[in-house]
């Protein structure tokens, strides 16, 4: 299988603090990539580089073979088709759901191309199909900020999807959620990795057993280790540093 | 749908008034009305930039001045028969500066007045959005423009006519500016800028483009990673506002007859942002009201008890900051949603009578 992603000897250091210490990592074209460790492994450091929050500050995230990422602004991250799912709701509150998935959804974003802007049939249909698919519909029109914590997860998610991402990155989705959203979940994010490639941060072993293809672990600002769920089980150091402690 | 109606409703109103008033107010009082919609034009653009964006300038004097200093060369030339403008006479200058040559074309007066204030917002604008510059920062920045421009306008005494500002026109295009049917017709013409601009604005904000200056006041950030680079629309909207202010200034200097750096320095620029908080920051027509009601109220006040405006100004704002924050038209909306709560009530009320009986 292809990478989409590689991730060549990347160094994050918080001024003395060195939370990355030259991960190497490659996601695979179609995946869904799970990525565990305990508490202030990296995960999330790790995302905010390849999205660009967070500067790294040696190394190099090179995507599709031929991009390099860190030489980006986080916006041309974003058309290059690598999204980020954020681990707090950062779903726009005063807007609608409907308002919401309209300005994320995959278009030219410039100034001038947006002050022109006319919604078409076409993108209507879109963005009400994919309402009903995060079951966000009959909420289309009220505010966003009424909308319960799993609603504005999954308006969140919808907002990742409608911009046709090709590698979409997931922090902690399922944090906070119910068993049966959790599920739910799971299930649209099977479906996602139909189109596009995933990486996903879970601390949930449950979850990350059921959906994940393989699994990198993450430790102290390194990969530990990586395979399938049931490799990752049995590995000794792996048990040591994380599995042992969360079950 | 009924929303819908109801907002037009409210500019219905709004500019029926503002058309039908001059038959009902004296001469002088038609005049401070006129001053005031010049001042609600402003406030439309801060309501587009303040509460909309989230971009709080505290420097649009200087737009408005500089507006209103590009139409009162303009005046000023016209009202000077030997070429040179009065003040330039008593320095001793002999030859018209380089500057003031080309205003004696009205069109580049009244372009310059709208594209200069907005030119130098897009230049400011630029350089501070783009270094991520926002929030607090930005509005010192804002008030640093201020000080800097208004000490320039009274040190260039012998270009800009000093602290005295520039003032004694006559005509314009040759028509005496005094003549009541020149006042009428100018009165008119802000009536119908003023709603060019509010349909504009309102417009603006019901489009995607719209949408994103909302987003970019909740989360500037998170749209960065929707794929989006805030800068451009950002200095768009704040040279927009700063156009309207000049614009503002235009018809300011005609019908008010006087412009000088006092006018466009910290404390008008201060109270610009009031008028809209006032009025209602997140409504184009909030906004533009509260900038008539504001000053209505300051003129009465300042008439009568001089020494109360300031304290009552203060005041006024703190109310509103602590349980308004909405403005004036929030708090429409409030007893609006307060009187439709009983009437759905009496609904219910109606509707189990109806089930008994
Ligand atoms: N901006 C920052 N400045 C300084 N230190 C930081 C910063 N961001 C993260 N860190 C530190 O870097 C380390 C890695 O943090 P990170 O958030 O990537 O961990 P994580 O694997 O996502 O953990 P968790 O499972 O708790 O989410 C932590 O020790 C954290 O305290
Ligand atoms: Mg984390």
């Amino acid at each position: 299988m292809q990478e989409i992603l590689s991730c060549r000897n990347v160094m994050v250091d918080f001024s003395g603090f060195k939370a990355l210490q030259g991960v190497n990592l490659d996601v695979k074209k179609g995946e869904i990539l799970f990525l565990i460790g305990p508490n202030g492994a990296g995960k999330t450091t790790l995302l905010d580089v390849i999205c660009k929050k967070t500067k790294l500050t040696a190394g190099t995230v090179l995507f599709d073979g031929k991009i390099s990422l860190e030489k980006l602004p986080e916006y041309k991250i974003v058309h290059e088709g690598v999204v980020r799912k954020f681990q707090a709701p950062s779903i726009f509150i005063h807007l609608t759901p409907f308002e919401n998935l309209e300005i994320a959804m995959k278009q030219k974003k410039g100034l001038f191309s947006i002050l022109l802007a006319k919604m078409s049939r076409l993108e209507k249909e879109k963005i009400d199909s994919l309402l009903n698919k995060i079951g966000l519909f009959d909420v289309r029109n009220e505010t966003a900020s009424s909308l319960s914590h799993g609603q504005k997860q999954w308006l969140e998610i919808g907002m990742q999807l409608i911009q046709e991402p090709k590698l979409l990155l997931l922090d902690e989705p399922i944090a906070g959620m119910s068993g049966l959203e959790r599920t739910k979940t799971g299930e649209l994010m099977q479906e996602i990795s139909q189109i596009c490639t995933v990486l996903v941060v879970e601390h949930d072993m449950d979850f990350v057993r059921k959906y994940s293809t393989r699994v990198i672990v993450m430790h102290e600002g390194k990969v530990l280790s990586e395979g399938t769920m049931q490799e990752i089980q049995e590995n000794e150091e792996v048990k040591n540093v994380y599995l042992g402690r969360s079950g | 749908m009924i929303k819908k109606y109801r907002q037009g409703a409210y500019y219905g109103i709004f500019f029926l008034f503002l058309s039908v008033a001059p038959f009902f107010l004296t001469d002088f009082r038609a005049g401070l009305l006129a001053k005031f919609l010049c001042y609600g034009i402003i406030a439309v653009g801060i309501s587009l930039l303040w509460g909309y964006t989230g971009i709080l300038s505290l420097g649009h004097g200087v737009f408005f001045g500089l507006g209103a200093y590009c139409m009162a060369m303009y005046l000023k030339l016209e009202a000077s028969p030997s070429g040179i403008p009065d003040f330039m006479e008593w320095n001793g200058i002999t030859e018209l500066p380089f500057i003031w040559t080309m205003f004696k074309n009205p069109v580049f007066a009244i372009a310059a007045a709208v594209l200069v204030p907005s030119l130098i917002a897009a230049f400011i604008g630029y350089v501070t959005f783009k270094n991520r510059i926002k929030g607090v920062f930005f509005s010192i920045i804002s008030q640093a423009v201020v000080v800097v421009t208004v000490t320039l306008f009274i040190g260039a005494q012998q270009i800009t006519g000093g602290t005295s500002g520039l003032t004694n026109f006559f005509t314009v295009f040759q028509v005496p500016l005094t003549d009541s049917g020149t006042k009428t017709i100018l009165y008119y013409v802000t009536v119908f800028t003023l709603f060019l601009i509010m349909a504009l604005s309102f417009g603006l904000t019901k489009t995607r483009f719209g949408k994103i200056l909302i987003a970019i006041r909740d989360g500037e950030n998170r749209l960065r990673f929707l794929g989006y680079n805030p800068t451009g629309y950002k200095v768009f909207i704040y040279a927009l506002s700063a156009a309207f202010a000049g614009l503002a200034g235009v018809l300011f200097v005609l019908q008010v007859g006087i412009i000088s750096p006092e006018m466009m320095g910290i404390i008008p620029s201060v109270e610009m942002v009031l008028w809209a908080a006032i009025g209602g920051r997140f409504s184009i027509l909030g906004a533009a009201a509260g900038a008539i009601l504001t000053n209505s109220a300051k003129s009465y006040l300042s008439e009568s008890y001089p020494e109360f405006w300031t304290i009552f100004l203060g005041a006024l704002f703190l109310v509103v900051v602590l349980y308004l924050p909405n403005g004036l038209a929030g708090l429409v909306e409030k007893v609006k949603l307060r009187f439709a709560k009983k009437e759905k009530k009496e609904e219910v009320k109606h509707a189990g009578d109806s089930l008994v009986s």
